[in-house]
């Protein structure tokens, strides 16, 4: 089996090698004088073939703007939909989230209720959370590795700490779920403090570890692009080193920091299985992080997944809710992309 | 006068406390920075050691020795897969412990073999039919929760109202561990079944070729169109509005939520074009628009780092554009590509959120063959899992977690040795 597979390849190859070998020596009598006819109709041959091949080059450029276009149009179009069976200003101003459609007329708390309020609450608490554990955590690091450390520390470092962003979300949340949450539960109970199986703490926590890299690596890559001659003007003032990184190259690289903070906020308020897996199901108006509370995401998961029909203001509720957060996501990252280059701009 | 003189050494005092603070600020400083680096290691290995002792186990199973009666009474050899094996298997285990009866006791005992273990036997006499009529041993796998218990998951010492498995069944597994009858073997069910409601039989082979089919799929659409928009953007795109455009866009969409693009092909793969729910081709298509700003970015990239002088000499040598770009720039920057390419395929093999949208996400027993087939991927399979009430299917997912990052750590590795091996200084 595994011969034959290999005998087949081996023949492919040889053909396409004699192929090729033909065409290149064409293209070489043709330019053989003598031969004028066969140049002219090679270059002819060649002309539209390279036509077609910058055609190609160009319908594949125009994919990722179809992209854009395809997520912005299905978005709105659905959007739509689902504003004709709820007003918009319900969903946008409404404080209680319970997507029950009715199964009969007269059924208790029928209509449904969609205000996306708290669940963006939700969001921005386990967003606020997950900061409080990246920004500082990702910051000092990045400082510790463009500044301290040693060459050699920083190539093993900083793969290392790339490595929790190339780890699947699924394995944070299964960890976020069935090691960590338990582990603050127990902590709760010991100290007489209720905190929900389910807590906002557990997934923010999980989610801050996560995207520390995003912080991290982008914030490095700034503070390494501080010019040296503003340390070294620094330190000839006789500052020390932590002076110097705290008031001359922080500041030269608030800009690309500020970027790097929102880049990873946006990361946050975007993420979907860590919260699917340790946050809540039920919407939950509160800031109290020991509490159960749900996400966009999260909503926006359990909506969809299951065979639906898809009419319900139930599940079109989900692209509402999609579109609005690809709208805070993009004005983020549209922030963050800003001042970033701006601040290229200035040292290149 | 004294006033005078001590003034410069009260000073060069507390100068010198100064610089004390200073130093210990300083310190402190960088005490912090290591704390944060060490505290993200802490987390890696953390989450890696909790990951690893978790799911080890998974690649063992608890499995007994039994010997089995083939009576030829009861096995029509014509029409084999019409015997009642489950039968045969219980006659065989109560055999073993003749003081059991009654009806629940019964069926507990019953229980401890996998339900798995009949159709085993079925498939077994169907190839051997020879051996009707014979009384043969078979080793088969044990239910999951006396897996556990074997494995120490299950502690024996709680009371029993704490625990799965009552102080009956313990007492049976210790006898048949007495007499020899009970092994730990590597788990090949693992790697070689889909999906199953019973621990003991699940595997992640449909989840690994569902996730083949639809990365085979991702990789065959996006890596031409990203490497075609990379050396467009790069080598002949005009400095124009409608190039900026594109350029911003793909940065844009490099960080658009991926639960979004599971919008998106709900929307318009399914809803619009019609294609089939969990199907590795939508997935495979999905992934592939999320993969593309990872390829074009890294394309980029590489073909940003291949030296203008390259190009001029094979254009004063009287090559087309496109001549210069397909025999000399793209093969030198192709291995950068490929990069870019393997750590796209990675991102994707990871992704969960999206596919969840198209219907990846449902329970299927079948191993899928083509790219069509209802399938799941490894990432949902380990979200399926972790859901799951069984206490095993907490194994299984570490177990199922280990094999997904062991492909991730490789595909990675191989980016690593690739840039490595291919880095060239001009």
């Amino acid at each position: 089996m595994t011969s034959s597979t290999l005998f087949t390849t081996l023949i492919i190859l040889l053909c396409a090698g004699l192929i090729y070998q033909k065409s290149s020596r064409r293209i070489l009598i043709g330019f053989l004088p003598g031969s004028n006819t066969y140049k002219r109709e090679s270059v002819r041959s060649r002309k539209i073939k390279e036509r077609i091949a910058f055609l190609f080059l160009i319908t594949c450029s125009s994919v990722a703007v179809l992209t854009t276009l395809g997520i912005v149009l299905s978005l709105i179009f659905e959007s739509f939909r689902f504003f004709t069976l709820v007003p918009i200003t319900d969903f946008l101003f409404g404080l209680q989230w319970s997507p029950q459609t009715a199964l009969r007329a007269d059924q208790v708390g029928a209509t449904g209720l969609f205000g996306m309020v708290p669940l963006f609450a939700g969001t921005f608490l386990i967003t606020l959370i997950a900061m409080f554990i990246a920004a500082p955590v990702g910051l000092m690091a990045a400082i510790y590795m463009a500044e301290y450390a040693s060459s050699r520390a920083r190539d093993i470092i900083k793969p290392c700490l790339e490595m929790l962003a190339g780890i699947p979300t699924v394995v944070y949340g299964f960890f976020a779920a069935l090691t960590v949450a338990p582990f603050f539960r127990g902590i709760g109970d010991a100290n007489g403090i209720v905190i929900s199986s389910e807590s906002a703490l557990a997934a923010g926590l999980v989610m801050g570890i996560m995207i520390i890299p995003f912080v991290s690596s982008l914030s490095e890559d700034v503070i390494s692009a501080v010019p040296r001659s503003l340390r070294e003007g620094s330190y000839g003032m006789g500052a020390t080193q932590s002076e110097t990184i705290k008031h001359v190259v922080l500041p030269a690289a608030l800009p690309g920091v500020i970027g790097a903070l929102l880049l990873a906020t946006s990361r946050a308020i975007g993420e979907t299985m860590i919260v699917v897996m340790a946050a809540g199901l039920s919407a939950n108006l509160t800031a109290n992080p020991f509490e159960a509370v749900t996400t966009v995401t999260v909503q926006i998961v359990t909506l969809l997944v299951g065979d639906q029909e898809f009419d319900s203001a139930k599940t079109l509720a989900a692209f509402a809710l999609g579109l609005v957060l690809f709208f805070i996501t993009l004005v983020l990252n549209m922030i963050a992309l800003v001042v970033v280059n701006k601040y290229r701009e200035q040292y290149d | 006068m004294t006033e005078h003189i001590s003034l410069p050494v009260q000073a060069s005092q507390t100068g010198a406390a100064r610089l004390k603070m200073r130093h210990a600020a300083e310190r402190r400083f960088r005490i912090y920075g290591l704390a944060a680096v060490l505290f993200g290691l802490g987390c890696i290995a953390t989450l890696f050691i909790t990951i690893v002792s978790g799911g080890y186990s998974t690649f063992t199973q608890t499995v007994m020795n039994i010997e089995l009666d083939l009576d030829r009474e009861l096995i029509d050899p014509k029409n084999i897969s019409e015997t009642d094996f489950r039968k045969i298997v219980r006659t065989s285990i109560y055999e073993l412990f003749p003081e059991v009866s009654g009806r629940r006791d019964k069926r507990k005992l019953a229980n401890i073999v996998s339900p798995g273990a009949e159709y085993q036997l079925r498939d077994h006499v169907i190839a051997n039919p020879d051996l009707i009529g014979t009384i043969i041993t078979l080793q088969v796998p044990m239910s999951d929760d006396i897996d556990q218990l074997s494995k120490g998951v299950i502690r024996a010492d709680l009371d029993e109202s704490e625990r799965r498995v009552s102080d009956l069944e313990i007492t049976w597994f210790n006898a048949l561990r007495e007499q020899g009858r009970v092994e730990t073997v590597f788990n090949t069910t693992f790697f070689s079944a889909g999906d199953s409601r019973d621990p003991e039989l699940a595997g992640i082979l449909g989840a690994a070729l569902g996730s083949f089919y639809t990365l085979l799929v991702t990789l065959l659409l996006s890596f031409p169109i990203g490497v075609a928009s990379a050396i467009y953007l790069e080598e002949f795109a005009p400095k124009n509005r409608f190039t900026q455009i594109i350029e911003i866009n793909i940065n844009n969409l490099a960080a658009v939520p991926s639960i979004v693009f599971g919008l998106l092909g709900l929307a318009v793969f399914l809803n619009f074009f019609g294609l089939p729910r969990s199907a590795p081709l939508v997935g495979g298509m999905v992934l592939a628009l999320m993969t593309l700003p990872t390829i074009i970015i890294a394309g980029r990239a590489a073909l940003k780092s291949v030296p203008p002088s390259i190009r001029q000499a094979a254009i004063g040598l009287g090559a087309s554009p496109m001549q210069t770009l397909m025999h000399h720039t793209l093969p030198l920057a192709m291995p950068g590509m490929l990069t870019g390419t393997i750590i796209g395929m990675a991102q994707a093999l990871g992704e969960t959120a999206p596919l969840l949208m198209i219907g990846m996400v449902a329970f299927i027993v079948d191993i899928p063959a083509s790219v069509m087939d209802p399938a799941t991927v490894m990432p949902v399979q380990i979200y399926l899992w972790s859901d799951s009430p069984e206490r095993a299917f907490v194994e299984r997912t570490s177990g199922a977690i280990l094999v997904l990052l062991a492909f991730l750590i490789t595909m990675n590795a191989l980016a690593v040795v690739l840039r490595k091996k291919f880095e060239q200084k001009w």
